[in-house]
């Protein structure tokens, strides 16, 4: 409609990209010259890091913990979305109630999680108080890596479960309350009507959350630092190790570029399934 | 006995969600020596005692300072340069639009953990490097993607016959955006910018990363809590906690929509 003002949305729109390429787009091409630099040949970094035992140990530390964390949130967020999307008296509260978390950082949660799971925490003394154990449990150390994880995957779950909730209400919410008039219309029974009408036009969302969350699981940081320190090693926790403690850039450029190659694949995935969506209903012209 | 249903359901997940929560406010509260007497579930009296150490002793205060500032200019660069930005997608049509709103939505996805590194280098070079600005500059690029998107959003939601009835009066397009669409867009804009402030408020690993000696208090709790006793871990949890619930209260009206926006 005003094709001819062409110019001016260009002019609108420039700083931002020149903004973007500035502090996003040139930091990516440095991650590349910190990861390949090294005075031996521009592949000794790589190969220090990808044949490390420490690496291994952070890929599969952070895939798995991934893995058994986004389905479990999954299965409660799906819960929890059909729940408040009752619209029952007070839903209103709760939806405030489960969106809480999604304020907290990572530091927070853990800080959180401790104050239950330490030694002299709630749960122990609670445990005491009733007689259940005699001597308090550790959560916490190297000893007890198996304790932590569990710890860790708890508040994981308890901190970003709303996040995948927030976008399946979201979802639910434009489902067209006609479909299941008609429904109605037919008999059908509940569980028929979440099968088979809710569900399959939930999809979009469930796909858009699943890629959401497999993106933020690469970067599971602050909760993994606070409460297992290294014992439990992840991609970005050894960013943080190498740069900070053993203060060498390019070993942690490489873990950092790891990241960086997994988002972009997720990335990929998700702005191409989502494009037709959200292109169709984001221009107004 | 579906009332009740929903009843159980409603007290059970909002025991879930509340109660660790409450819990670390009450152990932020509870007096240090009640800590390690084991039988002593619940504090014999409140003292806000840590709180205070924490803010006043132990540097809290001026890391907490330092938080608000880093924000504070993440926002404003954010939404000096998002919002025409947010403007120009919202009611313009022009070649490499969708083009533009998919790089939006891409950079929004990479996380600042990949580019802090490089980052310093390049902070180096500008002397940048362990300032708040440095922290607020790399903030501002990880809010300013999400400020575009919603914003532009926002204005579409305010109908384009207003700029042009105020136009037909004499207006210039600036002028209604200005007297028109601005106030209209103005409760959506100001929650986008505390969820803004909330992002940057929680963000740790650039911030750790950026800044030594100006640390941000997220960045400040992840290089002292661990060494810290046990009490101080739960103080520096409910500051941290306590702006962000707040916060959250005032903008749960848009919850869902932001949300959906930044995330979907």
């Amino acid at each position: 409609m005003r094709k001819a003002e062409s110019f001016t949305p260009m002019l609108l729109i420039l700083p931002t990209v020149a903004y973007l390429i500035v502090f996003i787009g040139y930091p990516i091409i440095g991650i590349f010259q910190l990861a390949f630099d090294n005075p031996n040949g521009w592949l000794e970094n790589i190969k220090q890091v990808l044949l490390s035992r420490d690496f291994r140990n952070a890929f599969i530390n952070t895939v798995v913990l991934g893995a058994i964390v986004i389905p479990i949130q999954f299965a409660l967020a799906v819960v929890l979305a059909l729940l408040v999307n009752k619209k029952w008296k007070g839903y209103n509260i709760l939806l405030y109630i489960i969106a809480m978390p999604l304020a907290l950082s990572d530091v927070t949660a853990a800080l959180i999680s401790y104050s239950i799971f330490a030694p002299n925490g709630y749960l122990n003394k609670l445990l005491l108080k009733l007689n259940w154990i005699e001597r308090p449990i550790y959560f916490f150390g190297y000893m007890f890596r198996s304790r932590e994880f569990f710890v860790i995957v708890l508040t994981e779950v308890w901190r970003a479960t709303p996040l995948v909730f927030v976008i399946l209400l979201a979802g639910l919410q434009s489902i067209n309350k006609e479909y299941f008039e008609a429904a109605d219309v037919f008999g059908f029974s509940p569980w028929q009507k979440l099968t088979k009408i809710t569900l399959p036009l939930l999809k979009p969302s469930i796909l858009s959350a699943l890629l959401v969350r497999t993106l933020f699981a690469f970067q599971i940081f602050g909760v993994v630092w606070l409460l297992a320190g290294r014992d439990i090693t992840v991609l970005a926790g050894e960013t943080y190790y190498w740069y900070v403690f053993m203060n060498n850039q390019n070993i942690a450029s490489v873990y950092a570029l790891v990241i960086a190659l997994l988002t972009f694949v997720v990335g990929w995935f998700y702005v191409s399934t989502i494009r037709s969506k959200y292109l169709e209903e984001g221009v107004r012209s | 006995m579906k009332k009740a249903l929903y009843v159980i359901a409603f007290i059970g997940v909002s025991l879930w969600f509340t109660t660790p929560l409450l819990l670390v406010l009450l152990a932020s509260l509870t007096p240090s020596s009640d800590f390690y007497i084991m039988d002593k579930v619940l504090p014999s009296k409140l003292t806000f005692d840590h709180i205070y150490k924490l803010l006043v002793n132990l540097g809290g205060w001026k890391a907490l300072i330092v938080s608000i500032q880093v924000a504070l200019i993440a926002i404003a660069i954010s939404f000096v340069l998002g919002i025409p930005a947010g403007y120009a997608l919202a009611r313009y049509v022009f070649p490499g639009k969708n083009v533009l709103k998919l790089m939006m939505l891409f950079t929004r996805s990479i996380p600042l953990i990949v580019i802090a590194v490089p980052l310093v280098t390049m902070y180096l070079r500008f002397n940048l490097a362990d300032t708040m600005l440095g922290v607020a500059l790399a903030h501002a690029a990880m809010v300013l993607p999400f400020v575009v998107l919603i914003t532009s959003s926002i204005f579409s939601g305010v109908f384009v016959e207003y700029e042009e009835a105020g136009m037909i009066f004499g207006l210039s397009r600036f002028g209604a955006f200005l007297r028109i669409t601005l106030p209209l867009a103005l409760p959506g804009l100001v929650a986008s910018a505390i969820f803004a402030f909330i992002m940057s408020w929680n963000e740790v690993f650039a911030a750790s990363i950026l800044s030594i000696t100006n640390r941000t208090l997220p960045a400040h709790i992840l290089s002292t809590a661990m060494a810290s006793p046990d009490y101080f871990k739960f103080a520096a949890g409910t500051i941290m906690a306590v702006p962000a619930m707040v916060f959250i209260f005032i903008i749960r009206k848009y919850l869902i929509s932001m949300w959906g926006i930044s995330l979907k």
